[in-house]
């Protein structure tokens, strides 16, 4: 199933900004964290669909994956 | 800081000016002492531009002392903008300088009997206060650089630009930055406008001479200064990210969250937002010879300001933040990082606050006066507010003005003052700030972005009202204990997550006073400040009906979530209730 990766600030460095993957069914924001080699402590902030998640967070075909590292301003 | 500067600018025969001792106001610093000030000297039924109001300038507890990012300013008034008591904050240098001259506040009083224009200048050997009519309608950026003439490179500036002596509601106080730019400004509720009907049109400051404010115990504050320094760099947000990208790395996460105001709070997604991000502009700048990392004052290690040059790699602006990128862009459909460059840059020199501006053109926009989107009509008209044309000056009124004079029924006001960057039915939490916030719609007054979305000191739902009283209450107390001590409010992100870091922060106070503060007596003194506000506001005629948003929040759903705000009017009547 596809699911969009959206990798934001300090994540896109030796990465991507954004990128259309195919996933089993059944995968997790934890499956592909690992696979980018991105570990939960970096992936501070995760949105799905406009939604916060974590890396436990179940996904479907058509996703949008959005993953910050620690951010902040104001 | 152990005296007070009081100038009478209505006194017979010219302004007339006293240095005091800090008398009933002694122990305070910043936010604390301007709201004091004002909620003890100011009628609360005075008109804001009328001899009985006074503009109070305090730098913090901290300021001009050896502790990090202790620089901050603080301006009260009662503000034209709102009606109610404002504090509005600023970087730069000025309040380092001003506190290394001694002078724990200046308070500017009464009203000009003529048309003249005054300069202050303040250095270690004392204060003169002269007429300058050539400086009439200068901008920030010509003032500075005349002043440097004048008085030498080692000033710190505090100005008005001609918004400020328009008497302009968005009218701002400019401070200059360590290399005398006047890109630091106390942006919000039009204290420019203060400053403007007192006639004074710069206060310059030198400090050669003076030295750093000696603690009570140097080497318990030496090395409370060493752990604070190293927690800020140790945390991921003050550490790392707020020097790469900036306030503006927010765009894209308020855009990926669906909180971000696109045109006129239509919808919460930008499609333009990646062309204007933080990632993107940090970038642009880098590649143009300037860069994302810039103490906006000496001694500030986080750095969160950056310089912004043009494409053929000369200055246009400092690197506008979050808010002002946003105002300029997103709010207005405008996705040109140079146009919101110039933006940024007309806004400093004209003297206006960007937010207020940005969101008056986004409400001109929805009222068809342009079009959303259009960059170069943007420009034109901050131009026509520069000159004061009579369209320049219904805009630099502020957004709800502006939305009154073209009949505009969704403008996003708070007591008159324009909403900042988070659309407060995506953020909850930010919805409690600005309806309850004795300054009128502030961002900054309790900032549960923090927690809503950036997950800095636990998470709270966004989306569910649940909760959302207590967490802006909490931070909107820590906030004011905050402004009140001269640090930058972006110590809070380490603040909140390393209790060291805390700590360090207690210990800096108390080994500078000899005091034995703990975390309690902080919250006290923010709880403190907070009832001094709202007792200002009810005796100015606020009611809890004031604390409120503007209707359509409650019954328009804004897209992507489709939410409105749902936090209960008992719900916020609350929030004060400790
Ligand atoms: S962190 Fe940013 S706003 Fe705060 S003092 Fe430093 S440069 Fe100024």
């Amino acid at each position: 199933m596809k699911v969009t990766v959206k990798l934001f600030a300090s994540l896109r460095k030796d990465r991507f900004a954004v990128d259309d993957f195919d996933y089993q069914e059944g995968v997790t924001v934890g499956h592909i964290l690992a696979s980018l080699n991105i570990s939960e402590e970096e992936a501070a902030i995760i949105f799905i669909n406009a939604r916060h998640g974590g890396p436990d967070s179940p996904l479907k075909e058509g996703d949008l994956l959005a993953i910050f590292p620690p951010v902040g301003g104001g | 800081m152990d005296k007070i500067l009081r100038i009478d600018m209505g006194a017979e025969g010219g302004p007339k000016m006293q240095v005091e001792s800090l008398g009933e106001y002694a122990g305070l610093g910043g936010r604390a002492m301007t709201s004091s000030v004002v909620a003890k000297e100011v009628p609360p039924f005075c008109h804001p531009l009328g001899g009985e109001n006074k503009l109070v300038i305090a730098p913090g507890l901290l300021s001009g002392t050896g502790a990090a990012m202790s620089g901050r300013l603080s301006v009260g008034c009662k503000s034209p903008l709102t009606g109610g008591i404002k504090e509005a904050n600023s970087g730069g240098q000025p309040a380092q300088v001003l506190a290394r001259l001694g002078y724990g506040a200046i308070i500017l009083e009464g009203k000009p009997q003529g048309d003249d224009l005054y300069k202050v200048f303040i250095n270690k050997d004392g204060v003169k206060i002269e007429a300058d009519n050539s400086l009439k309608m200068m901008t920030n950026y010509d003032l500075v650089s005349k002043m440097k003439g004048e008085y030498g490179d080692k000033i710190a500036c505090i100005s008005i630009g001609p918004a400020g002596e328009m008497k302009m509601q968005s009218a701002s106080i400019a401070c200059t930055d360590p290399e005398q730019r006047p890109s630091r400004h106390a942006g919000r509720g039009g204290t420019g406008a203060v400053m403007g009907a007192k006639g004074v049109k710069v206060i310059v400051l030198d400090d050669t001479g003076c030295k750093a404010r000696p603690p009570k115990d140097l080497q318990k504050f030496r090395a409370a200064n060493k752990i604070f320094v190293e927690g800020l760099s140790r945390h991921p947000v003050t550490g790392q990210a707020l020097p790469a990208y900036g306030t503006n790395v927010l765009t894209n996460i308020l855009n990926e969250a669906g909180a971000y105001p696109t045109c006129n709070f239509k919808v919460g997604q930008f499609a333009g937002a990646g062309k204007i991000s933080g990632e993107t502009i940090a970038e642009l700048e880098t590649k143009r010879g300037a860069g994302p990392t810039h103490a906006c004052h000496r001694g500030c290690v986080i750095r969160c300001s950056g310089i912004y040059n043009d494409k053929d790699g000369n200055f246009l602006s400092k690197q506008p933040e979050y808010e002002t990128v946003w105002a300029h862009g997103g709010h207005c459909g405008i996705d040109d990082p140079d146009a919101i460059a110039m933006l940024d840059f007309l806004d400093d020199t004209y003297g206006l606050d960007t937010i207020e501006t940005g969101v008056a053109i986004g409400v001109a926009m929805q009222a068809g006066v342009v079009s959303y989107g259009d960059a170069q009509a943007a420009i034109n008209l901050v131009k026509e507010i520069g000159k004061g044309t009579p369209l320049g000056r219904i805009l630099g009124s502020g957004a709800a003005v502006t939305g009154k004079v073209f009949g505009v029924e969704k403008v996003p006001v708070v007591k008159g003052q324009a909403m900042p960057a988070y659309d407060p039915r995506a953020v909850q939490g930010i919805g409690v700030t600005y309806a309850t916030s004795p300054m009128g719609a502030d961002h900054t007054a309790g900032y549960s972005i923090a927690t809503n979305i950036l997950k800095s000191g636990g998470f709270v739902d966004p989306l569910k009202p649940e909760g959302q009283v207590a967490l802006s209450r909490n931070l909107q107390v820590a906030t004011a204990a905050i402004d009140s001590t001269g640090m930058c409010l972006f110590i809070a992100f380490a603040i909140l997550d390393q209790p060291d870091t805390f700590q360090s922060l207690l210990d800096l106070l108390n080994s500078f006073y000899g005091l034995e503060l703990t975390a309690d007596s902080v919250s006290d003194l923010g709880k403190k400040v907070l009832r001094i506000e709202r007792d200002f506001n009810s005796r100015a005629g606020f009611t809890k009906e004031d604390d409120r948003l503007p209707r359509f929040f409650y019954t328009d759903p804004v897209l992507p979530h489709n939410v409105t705000f749902m936090v209960k009017d008992e719900e916020l009547d609350s929030l004060f209730d400790w």
